[in-house]
């Protein structure tokens, strides 16, 4: 770990400014990913900006019904808080599902969307990886890719996103609420909000240097008693998603009225399933239905060489996670 | 995880627990000398080649740096250079510009503090010559070889199985998997006056005094090795590792105490690992099920510098009754560090291939696996003819199976059903020779009460401490509480290093032997003293307990040891006893433990999700000195089999050369949430031949059949047999 200047800001304007103006400097809330990344020498900030103490970490009811969850909000309080227990479950499976309880006892909602990904060479200093230093070379394409992604992975890189909480946040169409620079507040659609490593594989979002999330809505929806979050992986507790389907039905008359499927483990982002998704809408839920939904979010899958698995396993899992949603 | 029996919860509870709980117990990288600096390691990162140059210029203008070390201006050892043409050449860290593994020890940086060691570590450059390597087993098995000789058949294994009508030929891989011990290897180094001191995480203090003496060229005596608690190490602290040497030598160069402390990533390459290993099992039976040729082929993963070997293939030597019997034991060279004993080393390798091929010939019989391990059940070892000293495995097999239910069994794959989850049952079994070395021990009584019992053995968890006490306070007749054993000092009288399950049966023995010794030295001097009842008695006649001695069935004669020694001129007796093992008496038996695993899994096939949700284990291994130590051990082996069978696996990038998953996030072993119900029964034996103890080993007895028996389990499952460990969820999707 190099030598860091350490400070802590009282606003968020000030956290924005400080950071924004040193190129090598860094957030840090929970720490529980960056503090990592230090110590491996992946990432070497040389100034941390400490916005753990800011006030943004309410989490509180949207006046149209949706709730906000403050960037500051630890993981494990929102998870257990009563609006999101009770109005987006879905959301508590997921966040519970990630990491371990001391984890998520530190880690705050907005460091979960800014967590980077765990692939073993990303974390291996001695390894080419475009990731952390673009344009050596990406070794997980060719090389151990039992992790890596089946969509939207580019020749640059294969990485995928390791979240769980952030799963749930696509398929509920959350936006993420963000001081920028300049100091205006700008929301950013959670589809939009991480990107496909394409050319530039170092960026894992659109977030811009000293940009800064404050909260996350997420809209008032009817998905509460009709979801579920599943996550399938190597043992029971502490384990990144092989794969993971966070899958929301609204049922009218016994017909879907909308569905939602988004995919962890397989992609550079939480990777959300819009023709499946379509495809549910106006029909009766039945196991035959969502197989045929699962095969085909599956369709334009592009497996690598150790992971073609993830393609049968997804397809699986969708399937099971809708049925669990319709309770079928 | 539940306990289920009374007979686990008697027994005194670890004598070192409350200092482990609070802290007390102090683990290597937390002692220190006066004027202290630490050393932090730089790695290759390359697998084959030379060092081309090492640049220390950045590194040692950082603050605090001391020095940067490395063969290039380390003082040389005393060693023997090898022979040009030697195969084996030992690894002596920073010694040779030669890279020989990834993540190779090449230099030391050695600062005024650890974070300032670590940063100017970051800031080494080297550049190598790098060569071509070869990580991968499967590309180099042509080239596999018989290290020393090449062990006979038994009657016509070949010719018996070509002609048999009946039988199983398969193979079986099982990746590298590396201990991942809680405490790191660690070394705290201090010279004086000529005389090395080291903290060492070790396994086996004289083992590691001796390196030490070997390597500086000092006598014996000038080298002293402490190691009161290890933090876990299952095998990887039996050789010295590289923070040994590189602290010693650091110290030396530098004049002042040195610790270096592997940090979690480097400690993939700071000791060996179980090898990878492919084996093939061919087995023929008659109709009956009588095994009539059985042929255990196994080839390992040694490193391209030293010939390790273990042997995986004993159980198909030494526990079913088959008249014809090969084993071919090869192993195979690798650009990785030479591996290592792990727990239950070769032993649950190989009971893997052959408890898996035993389950699928009980399939192609139709006879039960449990009824198939019972018709050819060794009365006395198929080897030798020999008898065995005592053998409950049969009673194991019923006990156990009678707790788990056994009976209720349907044979058929995919018969068995819980809501959606299809249910295994699967059985297997284990063995492990019970081994006993020299050990000695010295005790001592004093005049205030108490003991002190020493030898210079390790606990690396398993319970050593409180084994110790109980066989003292039993021995002497003292309470637990007035004794206090001391370990973990070369000074101490000399044990073996602590490994192949041996240490209750060796430095137990001898624990036992001095305790007797010192009460006969006690009677002694109660006999020299004046109004003394027990003159003329005979020490069999005599009862020890509580503290006091009185002839039998005369209570009227009893005197506390207290008193005797208050008269005593030394106040205290103390006895210094070597034991040594009946090897004429023991060699005319075999002598083993043995267990039988039955367990259950439940499986979501349609995520491939595998839960071992029961097990019971019935362990045979003579009798049981610590039966809450024990009870932890057999859960501990059936934890580690549930981690070998679904989880655990070390990653290498054969390109690269590395091993990628060096931490205990990507190095899945079983969390809390893995583990379900585990159930352990002890089959004492009476064994007269074994040791005065009668007493066994079993830490590591208790993972040998296990991952067999779950791989057993979820073909019952599935109808899926996988014979490549570890069965994640990919496998069965």
């Amino acid at each position: 770990m190099r030598p860091f200047a350490f400070k802590r800001v009282t606003t968020p304007a000030d956290a924005v400014k400080t950071v924004k103006e040193n190129a090598a400097a860094r957030f840090i809330a929970g720490g529980t990913n960056l503090i990592d990344l230090m110590k491996e020498g992946v990432d070497l900030p040389n100034e941390l900006v400490d916005i753990s103490r800011l006030s943004l970490s309410l989490v509180r009811s949207l006046s149209g019904g949706g709730v906000s969850i403050g960037a500051l909000a630890k993981n494990a309080d929102t998870a257990n808080h009563p609006l999101v227990r009770k109005g987006f479950p879905m959301l508590t499976q997921a966040i519970l599902a990630g990491a371990s309880p001391q984890i998520r006892n530190m880690a705050t909602n907005g460091g979960n969307l800014m967590q980077r990904t765990r692939c073993a060479y990303f974390y291996d200093v001695a390894t080419p990886c475009n990731k952390r230093q673009p344009g050596s070379g990406c070794s997980a394409k060719d090389g151990l890719n039992r992790y890596s992604a089946i969509f939207g992975w580019s020749d640059n890189c294969v990485a995928i996103h390791p979240s769980d909480m952030c799963v749930a946040l696509a398929a509920l169409d959350a936006v993420v609420n963000v001081q920028t620079v300049d100091g205006r507040e700008r929301k950013i659609n959670f589809a939009d909000f991480h990107r496909l490593p394409e050319n530039a594989p170092e960026k894992d979002n659109t977030l811009a240097h000293g940009e800064m999330i404050t909260s996350i809505d997420i809209p008032k929806n009817n998905f509460a008693p009709t979801s579920y979050y599943l996550k399938v992986r190597d043992r029971a507790s502490y384990a990144f998603a092989l794969v993971s389907v966070a899958a929301a039905l609204e049922l009218q008359n016994g017909t879907i009225k909308q569905a939602r499927i988004a995919l962890g483990g397989v992609a550079h982002k939480p990777w959300r399933c819009f023709d499946a998704e379509k495809a549910l809408v106006g029909k009766k839920p039945s196991a035959e239905l969502f197989q045929e939904a699962a095969k085909n979010a599956m369709s334009d899958a592009k497996p690598l060489s150790d992971n073609g698995y993830k393609v049968r396993l997804a397809e699986r899992a969708i399937a099971k996670a809708l049925r669990r949603s319709a309770r079928i | 995880m539940t306990y289920q029996n009374q007979q686990q919860q008697d027994g005194p509870s670890r004598v070192d627990g409350r200092a482990k709980v609070t802290g007390t117990a102090k683990y290597i990288a937390e002692f220190s000398f006066p004027g202290m600096v630490h050393g932090y390691l730089v790695q290759s990162t390359i697998a084959k080649g030379k060092i081309r140059d090492i640049d220390v210029a950045d590194a040692e203008k950082q603050p605090g740096v001391v020095k940067v070390l490395s063969h290039k201006n380390l003082s040389k050892l005393a060693i023997p250079a090898p022979a040009p043409d030697a195969v084996v050449r030992p690894f002596y860290a920073l010694t040779s510009d030669e890279i020989r593994f990834n993540a190779q020890p090449i230099a030391v940086v050695v600062a005024e503090t650890f974070e300032q060691a670590r940063y100017a570590a970051s800031l080494v450059k080297v550049t190598y010559d790098k060569a071509d390597h070869s990580t991968d087993l499967a590309k180099v098995i042509d080239a596999a070889f018989t290290p020393g000789r090449e062990q006979p058949n038994r009657g016509t294994p070949e010719e018996v199985f070509a002609a048999a009508e009946i039988k199983i030929d398969a193979t079986y891989t099982i990746p590298i998997e590396h201990h991942n011990a809680m405490e790191p290897h660690a070394t705290v180094a201090n010279w004086e006056n000529g005389k090395l001191t080291v903290y060492d995480k070790t396994q086996g203090i004289q083992g590691t005094t001796g390196y030490l003496a070997g390597a500086f060229g000092i006598d014996r005596a000038n080298v002293r090795v402490l190691s009161p608690f290890v933090g876990g190490a299952f095998g990887a602290a039996l050789r010295p590792g590289p923070n040994l040497i590189i602290a010693a030598m650091a110290s030396r160069e530098i004049g002042r105490p040195v610790k270096v402390v592997y940090s979690r990533r480097q400690l993939a390459t700071a000791h060996g690992y179980r090898p990878e290993s492919i084996q093939t099992v061919k087995v023929a039976a008659d109709k009956e099920g009588k095994l009539t040729s059985l042929t255990h082929e196994a080839t390992h993963n040694t490193s391209g510098y030293e010939n390790f070997s273990e042997s995986l293939v004993g159980m198909a030597r030494g526990l079913y009754a088959c008249p014809n019997v090969r084993t071919v034991s090869k192993i195979a060279r690798i650009d990785m560090q030479t591996p290592l004993w792990m727990r239950a080393p070769g032993m649950v390798s190989g009971a893997f291939a052959l408890e898996s091929a035993l389950d699928e010939l009980s399939y192609k019989l139709k006879i039960d696996p449990l009824e198939l391990r019972l018709r050819n059940y060794a009365e006395t070892d198929p080897e030798t003819g020999k008898p065995f000293s005592s053998k409950e495995l049969r009673e194991c097999y019923r006990q156990a199976a009678e707790r788990f239910g056994w009976s209720k069994r349907n044979p058929e794959p995919r018969s068995m059903r819980d809501g959606k989850y299809l249910i295994g049952w699967g059985m297997a079994s284990g063995m492990w020779p019970a081994g006993q070395a020299p050990a000695s021990a010295r005790v001592t009584l004093n005049a205030d009460g108490t003991a002190r019992v020493e030898s210079g053995t390790t606990d690396i968890g398993p319970g050593t401490y409180t084994t110790m006490t109980i066989i003292a306070s039993q021995t002497l007749g003292l309470p637990l509480e007035k004794i206090t054993f001391v370990l973990g000092d070369s000074e101490l009288p000399p044990s073996p290093a602590q490994g192949g399950s041996t240490t209750t049966s060796s430095v137990g023995t001898a624990v036992k032997e001095a305790s007797e010794l010192t009460l006969k030295e006690l009677m002694a001097a109660a006999g020299a003293q004046n109004d003394s009842p027990f003159s003329g008695a005979a020490f069999e006649d005599l009862e020890f307990k509580d503290g006091t001695v009185q002839i039998k069935g005369k209570p009227e004669t009893n005197r506390k040891y207290a008193d005797i020694l208050s008269a005593h001129p030394d106040r205290k007796v103390s006895v210094l006893h070597r034991s040594t093992p009946d090897s004429g008496e023991r060699g005319k038996y075999v002598i083993a433990s043995h267990g039988a695993q039955f367990l259950e899994v439940r499986i979501d096939e349609e995520i491939g999700n595998i839960r071992v949700t029961r097990v019971v284990q019935g362990t045979a291994a003579g009798k049981i000195i610590n039966p809450k130590g024990a009870h932890s051990q057999e859960m501990g082996g059936v934890v580690w089999g549930i981690g070998m069978a679904l989880t655990e696996k070390t990653e290498v990038d054969h390109a690269l050369g590395r091993i990628m998953n060096p931490n205990l996030a990507g190095y899945h072993v079983p969390v809390n949430a893995d583990i379900g119900k585990i159930d352990t029964i002890f089959v004492e034996e009476d064994d007269k031949i074994v040791n005065p103890l009668g007493a066994k080993g079993l830490g590591e007895l208790g993972m040998v059949g296990i991952p067999a028996a779950i791989a057993n389990a979820v073909f019952h499952a599935t109808g899926k047999r996988v014979r490549d460990l570890p069965i994640t969820p990919d496998k069965l999707v």
